[in-house]
């Protein structure tokens, strides 16, 4: 039994790229930076538990969802995960996606409406999904995952494509709410490694080439994307 | 002062193309008048076509959705054996010929056809064999609108209806089904437009027997040796449908925002 909140191997070739990404730490809250392409998302997705054919260990929480012999489908991992883009379902409309995995019990509306507020989104309720701005979407794609109460939080560049006020605001609604969980954000800004890690991944190249603690890798990166990425000489 | 260039040499060409596409349609509806309509509405012979185009196009599309829509899903989402040629299939009854259709489905479903020995006489000539007929003529419409949806549903957002507790299958009906739905009701309704309007390859294996297998377009090509008011009467109904089915696919995303999106 190890005291790792992650513990995750997995290996493969998807298209073109190898993969090999593998990172071990006993930290709840991870960040991913990397070049595009370098299998990023991927990463996201196979913790998931999409079947993408790699193989390895995920163990999450000290829960294990895939090894040799076991592969846990993604509906009873139950990661909260909001894709590149939000992933918002476009046919119901806000509540209806924030509901959408809490069941039909009687306390699912009010699950929804709670997981709403704490994002900051308690006036979208009715609103339909394709009139919210770009912050709103991001609040409404992190409220759904946070009202089926994940076992763990991934998100894939919740901060891209955002005016410089939302996205101040929407990283403090996210500093907030992850502080507590077991969570990944993949982000190409510096100013959201900190607000949002503990631990920090470099992925390139289908590989995790650097791991380590936030202020630690940072200080000193070891591949010239990295040294880019911080704005240090290697 | 300058004015910009206007585009005549574009317009000029494209012209007798409008005109070839719009002439006819008007023609049609200036054809008939009031009365004529009218005689041609109380005829016999309009409500036993209306009555079997009806029936047989509803049975249509009811196969042609119902096995269209979980074989479109299956093409949509790929990584098996012979999904080109599937889609190669799908195509095709769009550029072959109906009358080709016709003689083909004789040579499979007739007396001296492939399954000639289990079915006998009982398809060919038939109102079954209209169906048929009409289903292997329509169905691509819907088969391409349903695949092109179903490609369009991006893969992460079956992804996280599954990380929210859907199962693969419940992915399916919640998530894919819903935001392929204005492509499905697009492709279904033209689908029964082209279904409606078969021809060639329902008088071939079908035959032109009022009542029995003659439908709206049969009924057209059977008045016009006899009463050429009630074929152009018959053909304005039959426009009429066409233009409906036109109007409605091409209205849908409108009638979309009316209709905004439910709570669950």
């Amino acid at each position: 039994m190890s005291a790792n909140q992650w513990d995750v191997t997995l290996r493969g070739r998807l298209g073109s790229l190898e993969l090999d990404l593998s990172f071990a730490t006993s930290a709840a809250r991870v960040v991913v930076v990397g070049p595009n392409g370098a299998g990023k998302s991927t990463l996201l997705r196979a913790l998931v538990g999409a079947e993408l054919g790699l193989t390895g260990q995920v163990c999450v929480g000290g829960q294990t969802w895939q090894d040799a012999t076991l592969y846990t489908p993604p509906e009873r991992r139950r990661i909260g995960f909001v894709p590149q883009g939000c992933g918002l379902f476009m046919h119901l409309n806000v509540l209806g996606n924030v509901g959408f995995g809490c069941g039909g019990g009687a306390g699912a509306h009010q699950r929804a409406m709670d997981a709403l507020i704490a994002v900051g989104g308690a006036h979208l309720g009715t609103r339909g999904v394709g009139e919210l701005s770009g912050g709103e979407r991001q609040r409404v794609a992190l409220a759904r995952a946070l009202a089926a109460e994940p076992s763990a939080v991934l998100l894939d560049e919740p901060l891209a494509a955002l005016d410089p006020v939302a996205r101040i605001e929407l990283r403090a609604v996210l500093h907030a709410q992850l502080r507590d969980r077991i969570a990944i954000t993949v982000t190409h800004d510096d100013r959201d490694v900190a607000a949002l890690g503990d631990w920090l991944l470099v992925v390139e190249d289908g590989r995790v080439v650097q791991q380590g603690p936030v202020n630690q890798v940072r200080a000193g990166p070891e591949t010239p994307f990295g040294a880019a990425f911080f704005g240090v000489t290697p | 002062m300058r004015t910009r260039p206007r585009p005549i040499g574009s317009w000029l060409l494209a012209s007798p193309l409008l005109v070839a596409l719009a002439l006819p349609i008007v023609a049609l509806a200036l054809a008939s008048g009031p009365d004529e309509l009218l005689s041609a509405l109380g005829h016999p012979r309009l409500a036993e076509a209306v009555a079997l185009s009806a029936r047989t196009t509803a049975l249509s599309l009811l196969v042609i959705v119902g096995c269209g829509t979980p074989l479109a899903w299956r093409v949509a989402r790929g990584g098996w054996r012979g999904v080109a040629l599937v889609e190669t299939l799908v195509a095709l009854p769009v550029v072959l010929p109906p009358a080709v259709i016709g003689i083909a489905l004789l040579d499979a479903f007739g007396r001296q056809g492939l399954l000639g020995g289990v079915l006998g006489d009982s398809l060919a000539f038939s109102p079954a064999a209209v169906v048929v007929a009409q289903i292997v003529v329509a169905s691509p419409f819907y088969l391409q609108s349903a695949i092109a949806a179903f490609r369009d549903v991006d893969d992460d957002l079956l992804l996280v209806a599954r990380s929210l507790g859907a199962t693969a299958r419940s992915a399916v009906w919640r998530v894919a089904l819903p935001s392929a739905l204005p492509a499905l009701i697009g492709g279904a309704t033209l689908a029964w437009a082209r279904a409606l309007g078969e021809f060639g390859a329902t008088l071939l294996f079908a035959g032109n027997l009022p009542g029995r297998t003659q439908t709206l377009p049969l009924a057209i090509y059977a008045a016009l040796e006899e009463d050429v008011s009630l074929a152009r009467a018959l053909a304005l109904i039959l426009a009429g449908f066409a233009v409906g089915a036109v109007l409605f696919v091409r209205l849908l995303p409108d009638l979309r925002r009316i209709w905004p999106g439910r709570a669950s």
